[in-house]
């Protein structure tokens, strides 16, 4: 099945309903042979964008591997709040071993299917932004470069939330964490550091990488089912706003996933083999400053008298996205 | 069959007789020859179905072994020295989890000062990590403790450890008795797992336990370590059976049954200590050996028993708990049923310093005329360590200590034996 987007009419709303779509085009989560490999009743907070995205992304990697699944979890929110045992929210095969070694055991389980001529059995493992970009980088990287047949899923919300908001390295420059407090001169994260995992992983040259947000659930469904089309290693990057994180309302995890993409500071976008083969256009750029108002961990910036400076620094940052990714529409491709 | 071969390629024969079906390995010296062998028989599709997998590091090495053997894979790794610090995490990780992979250990100092050669500071530093820890004396041992480990460790559901001496043991060419693929299929069923990843039977593994029941998960594993005492002497009576060879098992007791010392060691240098003594036998000094096979878990009650009659223990051991004394020694202490000062602990063979039968015997000789110290370094270079001592003395700025000794014992190559 080819993802077909669906343009966005509606105004006021950040929501997309299926009601207008061929039954073939509906999203995994619409369906009744929906999996819920993520079940219901876990304890993640409220309006968290980590267990909506891995709720749909492993949902959908069931659907595409005919529930042939096994998945690893990196340590973090979502392997707390799913287990605390004796209740389990996942109904898939899973295991935790660490916090840094998520890409390792899954190429241990995948090594352990082939020797076993389970070919139709598929291998997925999953961390957080820390889980991935830095304690589990090395393991990453050596996934990536062996080109072991694994789909790697990072969720990323910019920071260690699990331990209680700490900076990790995809950690946005001028973000409040508690290790990057803007007291005294300090105005937050700096500027110029930080990994883009998902061009690192290009770099690597593997077979799929892929971005994707939590505003764009089908977009994301359609990400993972075609990474499994591919065998070897297949990295997804999914933008998960985190209620308490960020601070924003837990309500506006996918407003704010959506302003994400739309501002162009986090591109989305699809690449095979090292090169962009596809790229979510955006229809009009907003200014930044409608995605970063809304978040306390940025409230420092316009708290009187302000860090202007900053605020078009990061504007300067989403137009780059803007230009490096080809993210807005030509005029022949307006609706 | 017998054959004169390297230590390290007797261990990876014995590997590749045992069906392994996930090998995986970071390059570390002295390890590299049994992995070497191990991939090229895996290339060459001689252990086919089996996947060789070049990790990155030995974090991955251990955790790439923990996904295959939670798939139900027989996982194999070998590693050594910082190699075994930098995956400890995951050593634990395995334990804990209950998966049977099995590990050499070429047993190698820690840095720093960074050091290639044998002593047992690597494993030791690992002793409560909650795997079997299994010392082998010969290669033809380290073979046979192998073909045992996959057998204990599948049976226990638990990881188990074979360690043998970087070098003196894994670069030796010795004379070994390979068994047959009949004989190892006979001792080593396939593996039966107790826990697996499967989507036909999908279940959580690793989830977190909080206070109600770690300390439950914890006294298990403990139970487990106590149940290995049963099984390996049994499993160790099983492979006499089916190899016509001892081999394995918790201690080897040596001339020991009327000495007043026994000498108590781990690993090859037991062959050094048991050639003083025969010597010193010849001459009538009441002298014997415990060699300890199973480190963990510690054979306490063999130990009691071996040494119940002994009027002075001399714990010679390779590695050394900084601050306190001797490992091995403080654990002989707890198991010895005499007074506790009647047990001498000699450090030696640090780094690789050669363990010379004159050195042996001039510490034996102490320990049966009663002037062994409680704990004694064979053959440190006292004047060195002054040296260095004084200098901190009056300098401030003294310098790095290694390069310091280095520099003031000069040309080393032609002083080492």
């Amino acid at each position: 099945m080819s993802y077909q987007p669906i343009r966005f009419y509606q105004t006021g709303t950040f929501t997309v309903g299926n009601r207008l779509l061929p039954a073939a085009q509906r999203s995994v989560q619409s369906g009744r042979e929906r999996t819920n490999s993520l079940n219901s009743g876990h304890r993640a907070c409220q309006g968290c964008g980590e267990a909506l995205g891995a709720r749909y992304a492993i949902d959908a990697a069931m659907a595409a591997t005919n529930r042939q699944l096994v998945a690893a979890n990196a340590t973090g929110c979502l392997e707390v709040f799913s287990t605390p045992y004796p209740e389990t929210s996942w109904q898939i095969p899973w295991i935790h071993s660490l916090f840094g070694n998520a890409a390792a055991v899954g190429t241990g389980i995948a090594a352990a299917l082939r020797v076993q001529g389970k070919r139709d059995v598929r291998v997925v493992a999953q961390g957080g932004d820390g889980g991935t970009t830095d304690i589990g980088f090395g393991c990453l990287s050596g996934m990536f470069e062996r080109n072991d047949d694994v789909l790697y899923i990072c969720y990323d919300n910019e920071a260690y939330m699990n331990t209680g908001v700490q900076r990790s390295s995809a950690t946005p420059p001028a973000a409040r964490t508690n290790t990057t407090m803007p007291v005294g001169k300090s105005t937050g994260a700096r500027f110029g550091q930080g990994k883009n995992l998902p061009l690192i992983a290009m770099a690597h040259e593997i077979p799929y990488v892929a971005t994707a947000t939590v505003a764009e659930l089908r977009d994301l469904e359609a990400k993972v089912r075609r990474s499994m089309e591919f065998r070897g290693a297949r990295y997804i990057h999914v933008l998960v706003p985190c209620p308490l994180g960020w601070g924003h309302g837990s309500a506006e995890t996918i407003k704010m996933a959506r302003l994400a993409m739309e501002t162009a500071l986090f591109p989305v976008f699809e690449a095979e083999h090292g090169e962009v083969k596809n790229v979510s256009k955006i229809r009009r750029q907003l200014p930044v400053e409608d995605y970063l108002r809304p978040q306390t961990r940025f409230a420092h910036l316009f708290k009187p008298p302000g860090h202007a400076e900053l605020v078009a620094q990061i504007q300067a940052l989403a137009d780059r996205n803007v230009r490096r990714f080809g993210l807005l529409h030509d005029l022949e491709d307006a609706p | 069959m017998l054959k004169q071969v390297e230590g390290s390629a007797a261990v990876a024969e014995a590997i590749a007789l045992c069906r392994p079906q996930v090998i995986c390995a970071y390059p570390i010296s002295p390890q590299t020859h049994i992995v070497e062998a191990l991939g090229r028989r895996v290339d060459a599709g001689e252990l086919a179905p089996c996947e060789f997998v070049n990790v990155e590091s030995e974090f991955a090495a251990m955790s790439v072994a923990i996904g295959a053997s939670a798939t139900g894979a027989r996982a194999y790794t070998a590693t050594a020295s910082q190699g075994l610090l930098f995956m400890a995490e995951a050593v634990y990780n395995a334990a804990g989890l209950g998966l049977p992979i099995v590990m050499t250990v070429a047993n190698r100092a820690i840095g720093a000062p960074i050091n290639i050669w044998n002593d047992h500071t690597d494993a030791l530093s690992q002793r409560d990590c909650g795997w079997l820890q299994l010392f082998a004396e010969d290669n033809q041992e380290a073979l046979d403790l192998h073909i045992q480990a996959f057998r204990l460790a599948e049976e226990l559901s638990l990881p188990v450890m074979v360690c043998m001496d970087g070098f003196i043991l894994t670069h030796a060419y010795e004379r070994v008795d390979m068994p047959t693929q009949a004989q190892v299929d006979s001792y080593l069923p396939p593996y039966q797992p107790r826990q697996v990843l499967d989507p036909a039977d999908p279940v959580s593994i690793g989830a977190m336990v909080g206070p109600e029941a770690f300390m439950e998960v914890r006294y298990l594993a403990h139970a487990k370590q106590q149940q290995a005492l049963e099984l390996i002497p049994a499993w160790a009576d099983e492979f006499r059976r089916v190899f016509g060879r001892p081999s394995g098992g918790l201690v080897h007791e040596y001339r020991s049954s009327d000495a007043d010392v026994i000498v108590v060691a781990l690993g090859s240098v037991l062959g050094t200590i048991k050639d003083t003594v025969d010597t010193m036998r010849d001459e009538g000094l009441r002298i014997g050996v415990l060699g300890i096979t199973c480190f963990r878990p510690w054979p306490s009650v063999a130990v009691r028993n071996a040494l119940q009659k002994a009027q002075c223990v001399v714990v010679l051991e390779k590695s050394l708990a900084v601050g306190m004394g001797g490992i091995v020694g403080n654990n002989v202490s707890a198991s010895f049923s005499g007074s506790p000062d009647r047990v001498r602990t000699v450090i030696a063979g640090l780094g690789g310093r050669s363990i010379t039968r004159g050195s042996l015997r001039r510490v034996f000789e102490q320990a049966l005329t009663d002037t062994l110290e409680p704990l004694t370094f064979l053959d440190l270079d006292r004047t060195l360590v002054d040296r260095v001592l004084e200098r901190e003395r009056v300098q401030r700025r003294s310098g790095p200590i290694a390069e310091g000794i280095l520099k003031d014992l000069g040309v080393v190559a032609a002083k080492s034996g």
